[in-house]
């Protein structure tokens, strides 16, 4: 039957790949662009495959503009944020989900009112808290206000509503404490919820610019998209070839992670989307 | 042995608070208490020099909203935010829509391969897709010009002239953005009852007919969410016109939040929070919106 629908639709397979092709090639000229030389990446016309493949611009990459250090200065910050809201928010998510406590309601509340607060709006003041503790350039000052994120709360709370009741009465008549219960019952039910949370917040805190931008101020806490950013745009005489390089090396994790991890996130935006 | 109901309920209440500590102090900490200041700040005349004495400054009423208003600057950017989500939002949703519907009905293999590669976008950083974007809008040996001149069309100096510039930015805002409208578009048109097409087809009703009176009133819920989701992300824009343009050329593409962080960096602390703060009235508004809309409905 389904062959019968599509019978005469061979075509649409033509326009999908025209689009597939443009939506994909940015990236396929950035990667082949990073091997090319200064000369070929300003060719005209464009080329696509480097006349002469070569690393320099890699070594050069890490070598003179230290890359290594925001590679890593990234990677810590998304791990320990990942982490942090992995525990954090199924904690609460299981409180508000299963648990009876005064102030239930008012928190379920908050959560929801401020799942939309953007960076823009706390920056400022949250810049000068920062400073003011003594954080301004030191990494925690990147991590601590992101631990815990209200979509990350109600991601969980929405699907252990769903995890049945008597999974926990269970544990209390053998006499589990609350602690326990959650530990050793309810999270490792949750392997679907934690994995869209995690690959979402990892990519979150990779992809992350304004906050870094702002409390960053020193090379050593860099991360990753703020030296490439401040390298495009500096008045320093740019290298192309290192621009393009510098774009590989933020896309190309969260790309293997995303493909390795791909059917799972692509499920978790679905269902987040239609609640 | 089993505890009593009454001692249970107290164990469970005592569990609940320990296991929402972590997130209400660093909630206070790096959420409420931010959110009050800024509002706090917003009101008065807050310059870097005071950062170490955040309370030791002047009231300034609403002064800092008052200059906003009249700072010419300030309305540029704003009424580039505004053509930015006017503009980019229909047009990523109605990208998304038809791939969603051509992934959906229009082919049976390949489905799951298209749909990654049109997601793929949406993964990478802004900042890094916005430094490769720049090469390829380049007037003259940039890789879009090129293809337009292989039919024929000679391409604008897109990031150099003030009236292509926006639209360069908000085409790839879409290219990088439509891919999530899309998945959930596709998690909605699933959704829809295959009986119900089936019978209208029986009834004699077209493709276009059938996609006019039967998916699009199915879908509406989801139409709304994924418009205000996509509104809110895009009021807020930023790194596209900061690494791309500068917010030039002749400020056609600086943003209100690109803005505020420039008045922050001059050390306007008072008068980035206020204009902040309008962001985030204006995103408040959307938000609500969107709750009406959708209990009015439901």
């Amino acid at each position: 039957m389904t062959g019968h629908r599509t019978q005469n639709r061979w075509w649409i397979y033509v326009p999908l790949t025209v689009a597939l092709i443009a939506v994909i090639s940015p990236f396929v000229w950035m990667v082949l662009g990073s091997f090319k030389g200064e000369g070929e990446i300003l060719a005209n016309p464009p080329t696509w495959l480097p006349e002469s493949a070569s690393l320099d611009n890699y070594t050069q990459l890490f070598s003179r503009l230290r890359f290594g250090t925001y590679f890593l200065n990234s990677a810590i910050v998304a791990v320990l944020v990942t982490a942090g809201n992995l525990l954090f928010c199924s904690m609460v998510g299981y409180a508000l989900a299963k648990l009876e406590f005064r102030g239930k309601r008012a928190l379920f509340v908050v959560v929801m009112a401020t799942l939309m607060i953007p960076g823009v709006v706390t920056f400022v003041p949250l810049y000068v808290l920062v400073v003011n503790a003594g954080l301004a350039n030191s990494l925690p000052a990147l991590i601590l206000p992101f631990l815990v994120t209200p979509f990350g709360v109600f991601l969980m709370r929405q699907f252990m509503v769903g995890l049945p009741t008597e999974l926990i009465d269970a544990g209390r008549v053998d006499g589990a404490s609350e602690v326990r219960i959650f530990a050793r019952i309810i999270l490792p039910l949750c392997g679907p919820a934690l994995a869209t949370l995690g690959i979402l917040t990892f990519l979150g805190s990779w992809n992350n610019f304004l906050w870094p931008l702002v409390v960053a101020q020193q090379e050593s806490e860099y991360t990753l998209p703020v030296a490439l950013a401040l390298y495009s745009t500096g008045q320093n005489s740019i290298q192309y070839g290192l621009l393009l390089a510098g774009a590989t090396i933020v896309v190309l994790p969260v790309l293997l992670v995303f493909l390795v991890f791909q059917r799972r996130f692509i499920e978790g935006i679905a269902t987040t989307g239609i609640k | 042995m089993s505890l009593t109901a009454p001692a249970r309920r107290r164990g469970a209440e005592r569990a609940a608070w320990l296991l929402i500590l972590p997130f209400c102090l660093l909630f206070l900490a790096f959420t409420a208490w931010p959110v009050v200041q800024s509002l706090f700040m917003s009101l008065t005349d807050t310059r870097n020099r005071d950062l170490r004495t955040p309370f030791a400054v002047e009231f300034a009423g609403l002064g800092n909203y008052v200059q906003a208003f009249a700072d010419p600057l300030f309305r540029t950017a704003a009424a580039n935010t505004a053509y930015f989500v006017l503009v980019g939002v229909p047009l990523t949703l109605a990208i998304a829509l038809v791939a969603a519907v051509v992934l959906d009905k229009g082919i049976s293999r390949f489905r799951a391969f298209f749909r990654l590669g049109f997601y793929t976008p949406v993964i990478t950083s802004i900042v890094a897709v916005a430094v490769v974007w720049r090469f390829l809008l380049q007037d003259e040996f940039g890789l879009i010009n090129t293809v337009l001149g292989w039919v024929g069309i000679t391409g604008p100096n897109w990031l150099g002239d003030p009236d292509w510039s926006m639209p360069a930015l908000i085409l790839m805002a879409a290219w990088r953005n439509f891919g999530t409208a899309m998945i959930i578009f596709l998690a909605g048109l699933q959704a829809v009852p295959a009986s119900l097409h089936e019978a209208a087809s029986i009834d004699g009703a077209g493709a276009v007919t059938r996609f006019r009176y039967i998916t699009l009133p199915l879908l509406r819920p989801t139409l709304l969410f994924v418009s205000v989701t996509t509104a809110i992300g895009y009021l807020q824009f930023f790194e596209e016109p900061y690494v791309m343009t500068n917010g030039g050329p002749l400020n056609s593409t600086i943003s209100a939040s690109m803005y505020t962080y420039r008045q922050f960096g001059f050390g306007n602390y008072g008068y980035a929070s206020a204009m902040s703060y309008l962001i985030f009235v204006v995103i408040a508004i959307v938000t609500a919106l969107q709750f009406r809309l959708l209990r009015e409905r439901g």
